[in-house]
């Protein structure tokens, strides 16, 4: 697997970034909970993000997603400057997001969820809604059809008029992530995508985000305490501790690297973090 | 996967031509429209006019209610301040209409028959009341931006009062005689006060009413079943979520104030224009915000058909029970509670009355969202 992502490691570090954010920090009161955050996404590229609990890791994507602002450093999409915009804003220049405590539509059905996420890219007006024009009736037709392909894609198509709040748990992450895509991103930013499920699920869902690059062109960042996931699919590794960046680099170097075992297993002679087990998530 | 605009450039080439589109588009607002006519033809002179009355008093009611829940319950903004819209459009048209009419024809009494000078003029200060009064939920709308909940509730509260201090603190309405040598502008300080506006003719007529009805509904159910309205119930649901998927949440709130806000003061307007009642502060005051409130939560939260059904129920219950008319507000309370405990979401929550179990039962699984999702899927996925 790593082999096989090695050649897209290699054209990818020539082709400008699709997102880049340099120096980032964020402090709240006199805690600083990212220090000089840096990171550059190519285009499909498929990086990890990691770091005990507490490490800054969700606040990092609030940042990229723009629930914070950071104090300091810029964040690029392309070569478009995103840091100051207004999350909706941010979403809709590309970068969508799932979040670790997942955050649904709750009460309305599976498909109305990832419709909504669609509708954004919708261009009638409030007036054209009303008087249902040809173009509207054939915009929503356009987006029920792309999201039904999503929720197929995904695995949830059955579920479509189901309440989302009704889904299990594994669904309703596979849900967000439809949601997510919906919304026509270039970058897709994942919190947890398999935390909490069983070894079937997770493998499923491990296949599901390596498809994803290719199917939508899409540029991954997942957050993943499960060490077996992240070694495996991620090409490229940041890791955090108390909002420092403490190792950056391709899995196998990751697990080598002395500081990121301390950071885990507080002494540098524990090893690596062992694939399959999940040293963060206590 | 194919992007939605690429998805809607290839499905230019074959839609349906301009006139069978404007007439798919039409048809519910001619229908209503004609069923508005048939009420007040036929049905109204049937049922004598103490039930007549009544259907009036429904009507205005769905309006309120429907306006209410554009704000309430779609966008999830508890405003508890709706009847001070109303207000502001009722005094708007009022003011429109009796010193216009003193203007016009030296009298503001009924002018012109059936959509003639004088319902003219009163259609007018509807559609005027509307407006200003969508200006003030413009108003009431940006603090919605930074306050929730119970704040939020406060602030569309004090809207509603200042809106009755502000016309308690007007004079007495000026005669006939006198209103001509004043300007128009100059009429605005003479509204009557806390004793209410005398004196003005009543226009509103059941056709009317439905009409405007008619117009409401289907603005809210189309809006309820467009992206522009799944964004609204988005912000509701949950607008950290909402925000991460695109939705500018602060725009969408503020025009969910400015579209309720518009309806009501249209409804205002028929209010103040109905005869036997009395365009006054109090008529208009918190306690009609909270019966507003009440068939909105009743009905559910964001249904349409329930809310209406709650408007209906709750204006017919009060006149068929007169003699427990002391009883009304305890027993609202009880229901109220009641309902927030049993089921917090209203009696149909988010759905329309035909996505429900019973209904479908009884008239085949034609419509909802599975039904909907079904027809809609393109044939050649598996």
């Amino acid at each position: 697997m790593t082999a096989g992502s090695a050649p897209s490691v290699v054209a990818s570090a020539a082709a400008p970034p699709v997102l880049e954010a340099r120096d980032l920090s964020l402090a709240f009161g006199g805690l600083l909970a990212v220090d000089r955050f840096t990171l550059s996404l190519p285009a499909r590229g498929l990086y990890g993000l990691i770091g005990p609990n507490g490490a800054g890791k969700t606040t990092v994507f609030n940042l990229l997603t723009g629930v914070y602002r950071p104090d300091a450093g810029e964040i690029r999409l392309g070569d478009r400057r995103i840091d100051g915009l207004r999350p909706s804003a941010i979403a809709s220049a590309g970068v969508a997001r799932t979040f670790q405590n997942i955050r649904l539509f709750a009460n309305l059905s599976v498909l109305d969820n990832v419709r909504t996420a669609a509708g954004v890219r919708a261009r009638s007006g409030l007036v054209a809604s009303l008087l249902r024009t040809p173009r509207f009736l054939a915009e929503e037709e356009a987006i029920i059809e792309r999201s039904l392909e999503l929720l197929d894609m995904l695995g949830i198509a059955h579920r479509a008029s189901e309440q989302a709040s009704s889904l299990p748990y594994g669904e309703q992450r596979r849900l967000e992530i439809a949601r997510a895509l919906a919304t026509e991103p270039r970058v897709v930013l994942l919190d947890e995508p398999v935390a909490g499920m069983a070894a079937g699920e997770k493998r499923e869902m491990r296949a599901l985000i390596q498809g994803l690059r290719d199917a939508f062109d899409v540029a991954i960042l997942l957050i993943e305490h499960d060490m077996g996931v992240v070694m495996d699919i991620c090409e490229r590794i940041t890791v955090l501790d108390h909002g420092v960046t403490i190792a950056t680099g391709d899995p196998a170097a990751i697990q080598q690297d002395p500081r990121v075992i301390e950071a885990y297993l507080g002494t540098a002679d524990a090893g690596a973090p062992a694939a399959s087990s999940t040293p963060g998530a206590t | 996967m194919k992007r939605i605009a690429e998805r809607v450039a290839e499905r230019a080439g074959h839609r349906t031509g301009a006139g069978s589109a404007a007439l798919a588009s039409a048809w519910p607002v001619a229908l209503g429209v004609a069923l508005a006519w048939l009420l007040q033809q036929w049905v109204a002179p049937a049922i004598g006019p103490f039930y007549a009355r009544i259907v009036l008093d429904i009507g205005i009611a769905i309006v309120a209610a429907s306006s209410l829940n554009i704000v309430n319950g779609f966008a999830g903004q508890f405003s508890i301040g709706h009847a001070g819209f109303m207000m502001v459009g009722g005094y708007a048209a009022a003011w429109l209409t009796y010193y216009g009419s003193i203007r016009l024809w030296g009298t503001p009494g009924l002018h012109g028959g059936f959509l003639g000078g004088g319902d003219l003029l009163f259609l007018l200060g509807c559609a005027a009341g509307g407006a200003i009064a969508a200006v003030a939920g413009l108003v009431v709308g940006l603090p919605s931006l930074r306050l929730r909940g119970d704040y939020l509730a406060i602030v569309t509260l004090g809207f509603g009062e200042i809106v009755r201090v502000v016309i308690q603190r007007t004079d007495d309405v000026l005669a006939p005689g006198v209103a001509e040598r004043t300007a128009l502008p100059a009429a605005l300080g003479h509204l009557g006060g806390a004793l209410g506006f005398p004196g003005l003719p009543t226009y509103t007529r059941i056709f009317y009413v439905y009409a405007v009805v008619t117009i409401v509904v289907v603005c809210a159910y189309r809006l309820k079943i467009s992206s522009r309205g799944r964004a609204l119930l988005a912000v509701r649901e949950n607008e950290v979520a909402a925000e991460a998927v695109g939705i500018h949440t602060a725009r969408v709130k503020v025009s969910a104030f400015v579209m309720s806000a518009l309806f009501a003061g249209i409804g205002g307007g028929l209010f103040a224009h109905e005869l036997g009642t009395t365009l006054s502060p109090r008529e208009l005051g918190f306690q009609k915000s909270i019966d507003i409130v009440i068939m909105v939560v009743l009905g559910g939260m964001g249904s349409i058909s329930g809310v209406i059904a709650a408007a209906a129920i709750l204006t017919v219950m009060p006149e068929l029970f007169r003699e427990f008319s002391d009883y009304r507000m305890p027993i609202y309370a009880l229901a109220l509670i009641v309902v927030m405990i049993v089921r917090p979401q209203g009696l149909l929550g988010i759905r329309e009355l035909w996505d429900t179990a019973w209904w479908r039962r009884i008239a085949g699984n034609r419509r909802g969202p599975r039904a909907i999702a079904r027809a809609a899927r393109p044939e050649d996925a598996p």
